[in-house]
């Protein structure tokens, strides 16, 4: 029953209330095994509760589905057991030392040699040194990689990473992504939410939640693609007026200056085109049709989202 | 692959053993957390020490320099001599001398005094004639200790000033009849009551609290979230937080016995090895009522209030304070649901009756069974997701 198919989550219709809100609302999702899956949305669009139903610690109010081949509802005990959850909010102990924590885990999973398991751990995550240093103690990118050694400690099948990398920098980021794509190349897969563009990018997949609706979901060039998004690149002198005087022109669904351009995009080709057209005449801007990015697109679908749903 | 298609044999075998190798987990983790927890660790010492120090000595049974007052009916020699016999025991010291009964009674009752001797008219006549006048005493008992020790003192002082008033040699007995009163509260405690009792109220107080915290501050914390999504069960982490501070309850216990043994002379006339084992089940008990605590609440500060809430009722209405027997039948049916009456009974029995087993079967009952309810209610009131 388990994965013969080659898919890791599927789930359907996932809704969950708190307090007559709904946070998730019929969420469906197929994850691929050894794919990395990005999960996208702004704050408190119902990821993290996505989440949290997938690893068993809430009970979907509708909806059902598997995980690893296990229910989701029934058989939560076993999913634990395959899943490593990396919560968003840094969860290990921060008065146990660095080898304390992972030889914790080690022996509630019940492997074999938990100080062993523990010091290779420590090993492969190149904090030789820094054994006895107290988690709480800890710069966040470290505490970062902790984290992520501890929830493949017990060597899972799933990775459940709730916003791993908020507040690391670049440098750590990277890292932590090389060792993502190392984790999935052995056939780990991995969900991971994330407000990162560049990390979205970098997931085999993606999906975009916003208000607990899932708005699109594919390859980054299926969403983008199927965002059906016009996106003109200005540059030039003097951009400073320019987004105020086209925001809520007909056509025009979005202004976003990237650095020392301004994207200008909209669903309906011929409203935007006729919207923009006196500006295109300008001799000091200049105008070119671009592809829009994945924050374009984003950015278009939360507007519109907030529209639909608030 | 998966862990039903090809179960994985040795895996298998330790999943047997996954409860005591979980609990074991949990509690190597409380325990490292315990001992780095400084404060919390020099409490564990100092509170039962500083207590029990603090108590043992302030809390005196034989009183010192009472204030008393005297209605003095008659100025006889013998009246004279009483008084100061009484003065030279250092128990009483005479500060109003009346010769009125309101002044006396007002002296009481504003309480400028404490104790009062009353010597009647024609006291010294009647004594001679052997009429064996009464002597009233008067004692504000709502001090009852105080009280009641020195109307114990009476008898044998006044018995010692008349033999060198009044007769050569030994009298045959009392020329005359001690009275006493002890107003406003009869009743009266015992001085080896206090240690033995420390012993239970101070590892009610420490027990609760330790473990009252623990789930709390899991969640406070945010460590629960990661401990819910690894594959513990209710029990384990039950188990886990609770077997650290037993060790925690029994070195307080001993402590205390230790210091009331030695530096008050509190004797253990039982077998120790059966104080050990109840006072072990008793420790149990608390860590598995703060346990239930945490479990009820939301955060730390509500955990605080609920153990208080159990704290006071455990000094008021086990015996601790007040005699168990005096209290009304309601009062007593509540401080029997408390582990702290049951144990107060065990550890007085053993330590200065030498009771045994037999003795104290339903006290040990009674403490086992509160100890199972709370278990009971805290790993069903676990919750098992974030709901």
């Amino acid at each position: 029953m388990n994965g013969g198919n080659g898919i890791a989550i599927d789930v359907k219709g996932l809704s969950k209330s708190f307090g007559g809100r709904e946070v998730v609302h019929d969420l469906s999702m197929q994850v691929k095994r050894g794919s990395i899956y990005g999960f996208l949305g702004p704050n408190g669009s119902g990821k993290t509760t996505t989440i949290r139903i997938l690893c068993g610690l809430l009970t979907p109010d509708s909806g059902e589905g598997t995980c690893l081949g296990y229910d989701i509802r029934r058989d939560a005990e076993k999913i634990k057991r395959q899943v490593g959850y990396m919560t968003q909010r840094f969860s290990l102990y921060q008065d146990l030392s660095v080898r304390e924590n992972l030889e914790f885990v080690a022996r509630l999973y019940g492997l074999t040699d938990a100080r062993g398991v523990a010091r290779d751990m420590i090993k492969r995550l190149g904090l030789s040194g820094r054994e006895e240093q107290l988690a709480g103690e800890l710069s966040g990118g470290w505490k970062q990689r902790l984290a992520l050694g501890a929830c493949t400690l017990p060597s899972p099948k799933l990775l459940l990473l709730d916003e791993p990398t908020a507040g690391v920098d670049p440098k750590a980021r990277r890292d932590f992504w090389n060792e993502i794509h190392a984790l999935a190349a052995d056939g780990l897969t991995v969900l991971v939410s994330t407000h990162y563009m560049d990390e979205a990018e970098r997931c085999h997949e993606i999906a975009y939640i916003a208000y607990g609706h899932l708005l699109a979901h594919g390859t980054v060039e299926e969403v983008i693609a199927k965002s059906a998004l016009t996106t003109y690149t200005v540059t030039g002198e003097d951009l400073n007026g320019l987004p105020a005087a086209l925001t809520g022109k007909p056509g025009v669904d979005m202004v976003a200056p990237f650095g020392t351009s301004l994207h200008v995009s909209g669903r309906d080709v011929a409203a935007l085109e006729a919207s923009i057209a006196p500006w295109r005449e300008k001799s000091e801007l200049h105008w070119q049709k671009s592809s829009p990015s994945l924050e374009d697109v984003f950015i278009e679908l939360m507007s519109r989202s907030r529209d639909n749903f608030q | 692959m998966s862990a039903i298609d090809h179960p994985d044999t040795p895996q298998e075998i330790r999943e047997r053993f996954g409860f005591l190798r979980r609990s074991y987990a949990m509690l190597v983790k409380e325990f490292i957390q315990l001992r780095r927890d400084r404060v919390s660790f020099a409490m564990i010492v100092m509170l039962p020490v500083m207590q029990l120090l603090l108590f043992g000595f302030a809390i005196n049974t034989t009183p010192h320099n009472l204030p008393s007052a005297v209605l003095l009916q008659e100025d006889s020699d013998l009246a004279r001599s009483i008084l100061k016999a009484l003065e030279n025991t250092a128990y009483f010291r005479f500060l109003y001398e009346v010769h009125d009964v309101d002044d006396f009674d007002n002296l009481l009752k504003s309480g400028k005094v404490l104790f009062g001797v009353e010597i009647p008219r024609g006291f010294e006549r009647a004594v001679r004639r052997g009429d064996k006048p009464a002597l009233l005493v008067a004692a504000d008992a709502t001090d009852p200790v105080a009280a009641s020790a020195a109307i114990g003192s009476l008898g044998m002082v006044v018995q010692t000033a008349l033999k060198h008033d009044l007769y050569i040699g030994d009298p045959p007995e009392m020329p005359f009849e001690i009275r006493a009163h002890a107003r406003y509260n009869p009743a009266a405690a015992s001085s080896l009551n206090i240690v033995p009792g420390l012993v239970g109220t101070i590892l009610t107080m420490t027990m609760l609290i330790f473990t009252a915290l623990s789930v709390t501050r899991e969640v406070e914390r945010g460590t629960m979230e990661s401990l819910l999504s690894m594959p513990i069960k209710p029990v384990e982490v039950m188990f886990g937080k609770i077997i650290p501070y037993v060790l925690v309850g029994f070195v307080q216990a001993f402590l205390i016995i230790g210091i009331g043994v030695g530096l008050f002379g509190v004797p253990v006339l039982g077998n120790l090895f059966l104080l050990a084992l109840l006072s072990t089940l008793f420790i149990t008990t608390n860590l598995s009522i703060g346990y239930t605590i945490s479990t009820l609440v939301q955060n730390q500060l509500q955990a605080m209030q609920m153990s208080m809430m159990f704290f006071l009722p455990s000094i008021l209405l086990s015996g601790f304070m007040f005699p168990f027997a005096g209290m009304p039948a309601w009062a007593q049916y509540v401080g029997e649901a408390l582990p702290l009456t049951h144990y107060l009974r065990i550890v007085r029995a053993i330590m200065l009756k030498g009771a045994t087993m037999q003795n104290l079967r339903f006290d040990t009952l009674a403490l086992a069974a509160l100890m199972l309810i709370a278990m009971t209610i805290a790993v069903t009131r676990f919750r098992r997701t974030l709901d």
